[in-house]
């Protein structure tokens, strides 16, 4: 590695132009030619702010306040418009976490790639157009000369963010800043599309500036790292060594956050399951048009899944595996067309009052699962409307002691969903869940929109609740750390299928299906040390 | 958020002064706005008639203000009426889907087929030019927006999961429909009906001056201005006053409108 | 791309044939016997009902629908009560008058606000967008017909550079039938140019905020490309289709301005047709327009794809 410095920020301060609010406070780091280098920090730290700077591409609203930037020795921020125009793309490229808009929409692949090399080279036509199918061969586009003249609405999400990676390494940047590059990505393609860019990045030397709320991720691929919380940096150092022997309470609160394997508990699977699926099959209607046959898409081929009581059992595979079809069917948002659900030895359909008294469930986002009309109170007493057997005072009552299991103290019942952070929204929407006493609980990516700290807290509570109360869950989630954390059994499904189901430990340690195997290398095996360090293991590394 | 106060500002003053204008008009005005002098026509605004006088000698400002009353009126009438049925429409075809949808929203996309005030010319045509008439027939005009804006809203609220929470509780859909749905759709609803307001005012002061709205002698902004054109020469302030009163009510309409929307629009409200 | 055009082409046909049973409907609802306004207040009672034969009046609705909408296929819009005129070239001769002022209007307000709500939303929350908000905001709230009387008191009587009354064919007279178009046609630039300044700078600033936006800026780009090459055609859909609407609703809605400049189109022709109470031509006028609008939205979202592709795929 060359120790000559490419980049160096001193003592940056961002602030609100307008109140003078700092939202990045005096932080400084070095970044090396050709070095993979790493900042990671939860929402709201100001991570993204702070690489914006660094190209002087802030939002309007946002000023540097003070410190310096220097590139190469030259100082960025006192650059004019014209100087800072010939060190972006050609010298800085950004990557982008959202690849659905980070392409323009109405302009054809190729000339959004030729763009950049007009604007930074004097390649002739033929030279411009044989680099751009080399690249986007490279990036693993199977029709390079199709590309050229289609539109990015015609690529899949990992296929665009491939685009987008080759749109900045045409250029042949010294430095490449990538935000949160593969958050938007299913775990598989993650994977893939990290390998892609240290590869690309290595072959032309290209420094690498990677931005994330995923410290594995991160530590996989970097030699230093930087964590900043709420605008300051607060531990700085190599990677093994911020990992082994954290030194901040910030750094090591987010490394004991990370997901771990929970002590097996037993489960008596002797008696006869309490949820009971059987063979269902689920098709979506296809898109009617005048000049198309409606076409079913199977959603669900045909699929079998048993949760015996106080089970948490994990649903897990990429998007489109059919497994929140599966979830919401089970629960009755979505109807089977073939097969059988039976609850408590009963068909589900036979009884449905008594199944919605019992089955309840949590979303994925908790911004759009409460209804943003009602105080939060009101939220969870609507949940007892239809218990039997409970007058007004006994609900309010029940209401305020489940906010209060939730951790949510009365001066909560008030206020409306809009004031609450995100973390605290999925509590409320799990008291909602809960507030019932159910004996069937189904968590839709109940935590993939909190962040690290909070994910863990939501994980820690609903592991107690499961605890007290003993209900049963179906727990769905793309994230298998937190699968591994909470899930007694784990099944496995791709394109409508359960390939593979089991025991938590046999799948984690010994998966048979290649599928699960590429789940499970995009996370690590965790190792807890005495001073609150860890030590990463990746599996099935190739 | 700055834009916001001071556009909302200007344009409640605005509203408030028209409301409360038409409300004084109600129980006085400085003469009486049907009582005609021969020895006053076309008077120039004096102290006597601060904005002078018409081609019969009656007082602009008294008329004016009882004009502000049709408007107001009108434009009540009119919005509540769309906004009524629209949201029913809406409500219904929106939750309702497959094939009652699908009429219902053949027939409201072949009314919104027609420019809005054409539609209004055709239902005058059966309604007769009147008050009430213009009422309905630029009730039945704007509904069809009104519809499709509640039918939008209520689509986009079901794929939202706190509906789906409901239905996991066991709520039935009417519940479902009066709890979550509605209360949920009164943003856009706000912001369309009082653009339609607007529209209203407009339309009923432009029908007026064709002469196809509230027939004189009743005075209104639209007939005003129609009776005063051809004395517009010698008497600038027959063009002059009853249009301005319709500029600066649409501004006022406008600019709380604008307001509202970015006070209301879900998104602003998600980048804070 | 041919999928796209044919099931555009389908979808207006339903909306077609459902605007023309409301037309009929609309004009069937009018109260008052037809055949007895034709034949004035002397006719007999026996006249009457022969008149009702001729006018097939006496037939089923849904009889009448389709002997009505066989003729307008035809070209066949019936004649005019008052004055025996055919409708058809009627309706047709005054809608050029109308559509003439309107196209010329709606292009040049076009012209202007459009770059001009761009550069207030590149410019957004400058004095400049500030300016240009606030001028778009009154412009719009003036009425058409307040904004032409005010037009042609100052430019007509006080200053008398225009002519005030009246209206010369182009055709008949090139110089003198484009004077008696300025005021008319400038009262309702000024007007749209303001709703159409709002709507461009709205769609921009939406697009502004997207991360490729971002990206072509990061790229090095200039501002100017990123603005225009990048930002402008994406943001032109909306403002597009706003474009076809106004074009719509001012056919519509000219009837005030060709009343306050006396001027021989559609509007008057349909306002003074409900006057006369002369319910073949106001039939005829309303499904011309609302036709003419039916077809001018489909124009606008055949090209629509220049703006967006991915509507194509949809």
């Amino acid at each position: 590695m060359t120790t000559d410095t490419l980049l160096s920020v001193r003592g940056l301060s961002l602030e609100v132009a307008r109140t003078g609010h700092k939202v990045v406070n005096d932080i400084s780091f070095d970044i090396a030619s050709g070095e993979i280098f790493g900042i990671v920090g939860e929402s709201g730290s100001g991570k993204t702010l702070a690489t914006r700077a660094l190209i002087s591409l802030l939002p309007p609203a946002i000023r540097v306040a003070s410190g310096s930037i220097s590139y190469r020795g030259r100082d960025v921020l006192g650059l004019n418009a014209k100087q800072l125009r010939s060190l972006r793309g050609a010298e800085i490229g950004l990557v982008f976490q959202e690849p659905m808009t980070s392409l323009n929409p109405s302009m054809f692949i190729g000339r959004q790639l030729e763009e950049g090399l007009i604007l930074h080279t004097k390649l002739s036509p033929e030279e411009r157009g044989a680099r751009i199918l080399d690249m986007l061969r490279r990036v693993g586009i199977s029709d390079p000369e199709g590309a050229l003249v289609a539109y990015p609405h015609e690529f899949s999400g990992g296929m665009r963010q491939r685009i987008m990676l080759a749109s900045v390494m045409l250029l042949k940047p010294a430095l490449l800043i990538a935000d949160e590059p593969t958050t938007a990505l299913d775990a598989v393609i993650q994977r893939d599309v990290m390998e892609l860019m240290v590869e690309l990045t290595r072959a032309e030397g290209t420094a690498v500036l990677l931005i994330s709320h995923d410290l594995p991720m991160v530590a996989r691929y970097t030699s230093r790292i930087v964590v900043m919380e709420k605008g300051s940096i607060v531990e700085h150092g190599r990677t093994e060594d911020l990992l082994e022997a954290p030194q901040h309470p910030y750094t090591k609160k987010l490394l004991s956050s990370l997901p771990f394997r929970g002590a097996p508990r037993v489960v008596d699977m002797t008696k006869a399951p309490m949820v009971s699926v059987r063979n269902v099959v689920v098709d979506y209607p296809g898109r009617k048009s005048l000049f198309r046959k409606a076409k079913a898409k199977r959603a669900l081929h045909g699929v079998s899944i048993d949760i015996h009581e106080g089970e948490v059992v994990a649903l897990v595979g990429g998007s489109g595996s059919g497994k929140t079809t599966l979830g919401r069917t089970i629960a009755g948002l979505v109807k089977e067309n073939e097969g059988e659900i039976r609850f408590q030895g009963r068909a589900r359909d036979d009884d449905w009052q008594d199944y919605r008294m019992n089955c309840q469930m949590v979303f994925q986002d908790p911004y759009s699962s409460l209804d943003p009309r009602m105080t939060i109170l009101a939220l969870v007493e609507e949940a007892l409307r239809l218990v039997p057997n409970l007058d007004a005072a006994a609900k309010r009552k029940r209401s305020l002691e489940t906010l209060e299991e939730v951790g949510l103290d009365a001066s909560y019942a008030s206020r409306y969903p809009h004031e609450l952070s995100g973390g605290q929204r999925q509590r409320v929407a799990i008291a909602r869940a809960i507030a019932r006493r159910p004996r069937f609980l189904i968590a839709d990516e109940p935590v993939s929109a909190l962040d690290v700290t909070v994910r863990a807290q939501v994980l820690d509570l609903f592991s107690d609740l499961q605890k007290r109360y003993g209900f049963s869950c179906l727990f769905i989630s793309h994230d298998l750390g937190v699968v591994e954390q909470v899930a007694d059994r784990v099944v496995v499904m791709q394109d409508g299928r359960i390939i593979e189901e089991g025991d938590r430990n046999a799948i984690f340690d010994s998966p048979k299906e290649t599928y699960t195997r590429r789940l499970l290398s995009a996370i690590p095996a965790l190792d807890h040390n005495a001073t609150g360090g860890v030590t990463l293991k990746w599996r099935f590394e190739s | 958020m700055k834009t916001f106060s001071l556009n909302g500002l200007i344009g409640g003053i605005l509203i408030a002064f028209l409301v409360l204008t038409a409300a004084i008009g109600l129980v006085w005005t400085p003469f009486d706005p049907m009582k005609l002098s021969f020895t006053a026509k076309l008077a120039a605004p004096s102290a006597a008639h601060l904005l002078g006088t018409d081609e019969f000698g009656r007082d602009v400002l008294s008329r004016l203000m009882i004009g502000a009353q049709a408007s107001v009126w009108i434009g009540f009438l009119t919005v509540s009426f769309a906004t009524i049925c629209g949201t029913l429409i809406g409500l219904v075809s929106g939750y309702a889907r497959g094939w009652v949808d699908g009429v219902i929203m053949a027939v409201n996309n072949a009314l919104m087929a027609f420019p809005g005030i054409l539609l209004a010319l055709g239902l005058l045509a059966v309604f007769g030019a009147n008050q009430y008439g213009i009422i309905f027939a630029l009730g039945i005009a704007y509904t069809p927006s009104m519809a499709r804006v509640v039918r939008g809203a209520v689509l986009s609220l079901r794929e939202r999961e706190f509906i789906e929470a409901s239905r996991v509780m066991g709520n039935g859909e009417i519940f479902t429909m009066v709890r979550h749905v509605l209360p949920n759709c009164l943003a856009p609803i706000t912001v369309l009906a009082t653009s339609m307001f607007g529209w209203a005012i407009l339309s009923e002061s432009a029908l007026s001056f064709l002469g196809l709205g509230v027939p004189p002698p009743a005075p209104t902004w639209g007939n005003m201005l129609a009776a005063g054109r051809p004395f517009i020469q010698q008497a600038v302030w027959l063009g002059l006053f009853p249009g301005l009163c319709i500029a600066l009510t649409l501004l006022g309409i406008n600019l709380l409108g604008d307001a509202l929307r970015d006070r209301l629009d879900p998104r602003m409200r998600g980048l804070k | 791309m041919l999928r796209f055009i044919l099931s555009r082409l389908v979808m207006a046909l339903p909306t077609i044939v459902l605007v023309s049973v409301t037309v009929f409907a609309l004009i069937r609802f009018i109260p008052g016997d037809p055949a007895a306004l034709m034949l004035g207040d002397m006719a007999q009672p026996a006249q009457i009902a022969e008149m009702r034969t001729e006018l097939g009046l006496d037939k089923s609705m849904p009889q009448q629908f389709f002997i009505w909408a066989g003729n307008v296929l035809q070209g066949d819009f019936g004649k005019s009560i008052v004055n025996d005129e055919p409708v058809l070239p009627l309706v047709v001769s005054r809608f050029a008058v109308s559509a003439q002022i309107v196209l010329v209007a709606v292009l040049l307000a076009s012209l202007i606000a459009v770059p001009a709500g761009v550069i207030a939303a590149w410019r957004q929350n400058s004095l400049t967008d500030l300016a240009l908000v606030g001028t778009a905001t009154v412009l719009l709230s003036i009425p058409t017909f307040w904004l032409g009387l005010l037009l042609l008191l100052f430019f007509g009587l006080k200053l008398g550079w225009l002519p005030v009354l009246g209206y010369v064919s182009i055709g008949s007279n090139v110089v003198g039938g484009l004077l008696y178009l300025v005021l008319p046609i400038m009262t309702l630039v000024i007007h749209e140019a303001g709703v159409l300044i709002r709507m461009a700078r709205a769609s921009t600033l939406e697009v502004l905020r997207l991360d490729y936006i971002t990206h072509a800026r990061a790229k090095g780009l200039s501002e100017s490309a990123v603005i225009w090459r990048h930002a402008f055609k994406n943001a032109f859909g909306p403002t597009w289709t706003m474009i076809g609407l106004i074009l719509g609703n001012l056919l519509g809605g000219i009837a005030v301005i060709e009343t306050v400049f006396t001027i021989p189109g559609l509007g008057r022709l349909m306002v003074d047709s409900i006057f006369a109470r002369d319910y073949p031509v106001i039939q005829g006028c309303l499904l011309f327009v609302a036709l003419s609008y039916v077809l001018v939205n489909l124009f606008v979202d055949l090209l629509y794809p220049l703006f967006d592709p991915r509507v194509v795929a949809e």
